[in-house]
């Protein structure tokens, strides 16, 4: 996974709250089961006036040639509702976005971040305004957005910060606890026997 | 000290803490469905890992299934049977247990894991799917996740977990006749709004939960997920014994299960209470389950603009009476056999509005349609003018197959009601079974006849 440490970029507005998964990737946008070919179907709905014939939506943000390169999208509350899809984040990321500043986010969109390499960045309303349209540099190692001179620091869990910078895969690193988790399920086995289905088969 | 169900859950699998309050948790059961399921398995073959405990995962074809009958691995969405294919292809290879498109067991996921007993209490659950939350109706911890972190799960037996708070919502009072849980979670996220729950896991308690049946609980900790919580759980009582016993994954002898409640005078992070005797039956009225009103109050002043342009309704406007195009009864929330027999009570010797151009029934899982069906619920249901299909997620969600007739207005027994979940253009109203019964036979949004709406 590529390392995210520090980036610099213009913060493309989507001022709503409960964007769900099922907008920023329709259902009917996955069409095959890897992880790619998803960023043409994001935000369909919004996106395109006609969605069939790919109609570009003039009024809707990403189709502004201000924020054309833009790798930020700032967003409301509850970012991320809905669905588990991951195909959310891997069309976000696929389409160039490398980070999301929101008012809040639905947990499982949160984690599908992380895991992919994504950063999100929890801001409130009144600094989300201020920074909305604006160039920032994000730093993820200081935990600080900057925009026009002003610096935010924002929190995010330790983990989460350490995969991020790192790139880190969390299987590998779950895998170096490969004896403790052993260790755990002999102690379980007699505890719960009937947890280990294989076991009686 | 005094725990929460949740910290106990939480502690017993608590393997190891990593960092900055990130835990090693132990997962007892994955359950993995063709619309996810299969990225996770491809992209654990395709990076040579295996699964640990193969025993111990699970996968079913629901999301994408055809639910016509006489169905085969054919989709209506386009390039869909792929999913379903590469789906078993992967399960074989994995070595894990599939219930495929036709095996007696099909059904959805979070209706066929309690029917077969294999969500268990005090167990961890994960699905990438996120109304895996519905499991904790059981006094598991069962909760939605990504693909990444199904993958993650099948590797290891284990997750990173960053511990969620504890919420407690308790419902205090008894229902009154004709309101049901589907009208209890819509109510909360009326109250709170759909980012309420934040990251909490929220434990549904009091006297109007403790009288629910299983099915019904199910119901109310299906929505957890539509709060933004990380899930919901109930604690368990013998009405949690007594539906699992004799189920197929179950153990033949009950283990006491009787400490699988919050102790008295366990704190919570967030505590909300309500009474449940004010209830009435709710519905939707916007594009967030948390724009929810009981049935005949107005819309707020303040709904958002741009939600009411998608909806084609106004501030100030009712829901009741609006005319409808389409009436569905199924999905993971209210598509179980008690969910079947209260609607059916409402149809029979009764007919489908003719200006109702959809009426549909899909049952939960081929087992509930089974049980249906040996009751004579499917006749009366097709004798009212619905339509009786196999089981599966069906049109809960639109995915380029099957789909409602263009800007349809639908009374919904679903769980989401987002811009174009159901379709482009589809105007979703989510209500409880009994009311999409008595929609579809007014031809406009009602409650049941003998109730206040």
């Amino acid at each position: 996974m590529t390392p995210f440490t520090t980036l610099t970029s213009l913060v493309a507005p989507l001022p709503r709250d409960n964007v769900d998964t099922d907008t920023v990737i329709p259902s009917r946008e996955m069409r095959s089961t890897g992880k790619t070919g998803l960023a043409d179907g994001l935000f369909a709905p919004w996106r395109y006036a006609d969605v069939d014939a790919r109609v570009p939506n003039p009024d809707f943000v990403l189709n502004d040639p201000i924020y054309a390169d833009a790798q930020i999208l700032g967003a409301g509350k509850n970012f991320g509702c809905g669905s588990s899809r991951e195909h959310a984040v891997w069309a976000l990321a696929e389409y160039g976005i490398r980070c999301m500043i929101a008012e809040g986010f639905a947990p499982i969109f949160f984690q599908n971040c992380v895991r992919n390499g994504l950063l999100p960045v929890v801001m409130d309303k009144d600094v989300l305004s201020r920074i909305s349209g604006t160039e920032v540099t994000i730093d993820l190692p200081a935990q600080t957005v900057t925009s026009s001179g002003q610096t935010y620091a924002f929190d995010i869990g330790e983990e989460a910060k350490t995969m991020l910078v790192e790139g880190l895969d969390g299987i590998d690193l779950t895998l170096k606890h490969a004896d403790k988790i052993a260790a755990w399920q002999a102690a379980d086995r007699s505890a719960r026997p009937y947890i280990y289905l294989g076991d009686n088969s | 000290m005094p725990h929460t169900l949740f910290d106990k859950i939480w502690d017993l699998h608590h393997i190891a803490d990593t960092a900055g309050g990130t835990a090693l948790i132990a997962i007892d059961r994955i359950f993995l469905h063709e619309r996810t399921g299969a990225s996770a398995l491809n992209a654990m073959a395709e990076a040579g890992r295996k699964v640990l405990d193969q025993a111990q995962v699970f996968a079913v074809m629901d999301h994408i299934v055809d639910t016509r009958p006489g169905r085969s691995d054919g989709t209506l969405m386009k390039g869909g049977e792929g999913f379903i294919t590469e789906t078993r292809a992967a399960c074989h290879a994995a070595g894990i247990t599939l219930f495929d498109v036709n095996d007696a067991d099909q059904g959805i996921t979070h209706v066929i894991s309690p029917e077969l007993g294999i969500v268990l209490p005090g167990c961890t659950l994960i699905a990438p799917d996120s109304h895996t939350c519905t499991q904790g109706a059981f006094g598991a911890l069962a909760w939605g996740i990504g693909s990444s972190e199904a993958e993650h799960a099948m590797v290891t037996g284990a997750l990173r977990v960053q511990k969620p708070k504890t919420m407690r919502v308790t419902f205090k009072g008894a229902l009154p006749n004709g309101v049901t849980a589907k009208d209890m979670i819509l109510a909360l996220l009326a109250q709170e709004g759909a980012g309420g729950g934040a990251s909490h896991v929220v434990e549904f308690a009091g006297e109007a939960v403790r009288n629910l049946d299983m099915e019904a609980r199910m119901t109310l900790c299906n929505m957890a997920t539509e709060f933004a919580a990380f899930t919901g759980i109930i604690g368990v009582d013998q009405t949690t014994t007594d539906y699992l016993r004799g189920r197929r994954y179950a153990p033949d002898s009950l283990p006491d299960w009787s400490d699988l409640m919050s102790d008295a005078g366990a704190v919570f992070d967030r505590e909300i209470s309500i009474d449940a005797s004010t209830l009435r039956p709710m519905v939707t009225w916007g594009t967030s389950p948390g724009h929810a009103a009981p049935l005949g109050d107005p819309i707020p002043d303040d709904a958002d603009a741009k939600v009411l342009t998608y909806i084609g309704l106004k501030a100030g406007q009712s829901v009741e009476g609006l005319p409808i195009d389409v009436a569905f009864i199924g999905s993971c929330t209210n598509s179980r056999l008690s969910d079947l027999r209260r609607a059916a009570a409402l149809v029979q010797g009764h007919h489908v509005a003719d200006t109702v151009k959809v009426a549909l029934v899909v049952p939960g899982s081929s087992a509930v349609k089974r049980a249906a069906e040996a009751e004579g619920l499917d006749q009366i249901f097709t004798d009212a003018g619905f339509e009786w299909r196999e089981s599966g997620c069906s049109l809960c969600f639109y995915a380029g197959g099957e789909s409602f007739p263009p800007g349809s207005r639908v009374i919904s027994s679903t769980n989401r009601n987002f811009e174009g979940r159901q379709g482009p253009g589809i105007k979703t109203h989510i209500a409880s079974p009994e009311v999409v019964a008595a929609s579809a036979l007014a031809g406009r949004i009602v409650a049941p006849k003998g109730d206040k709406g």
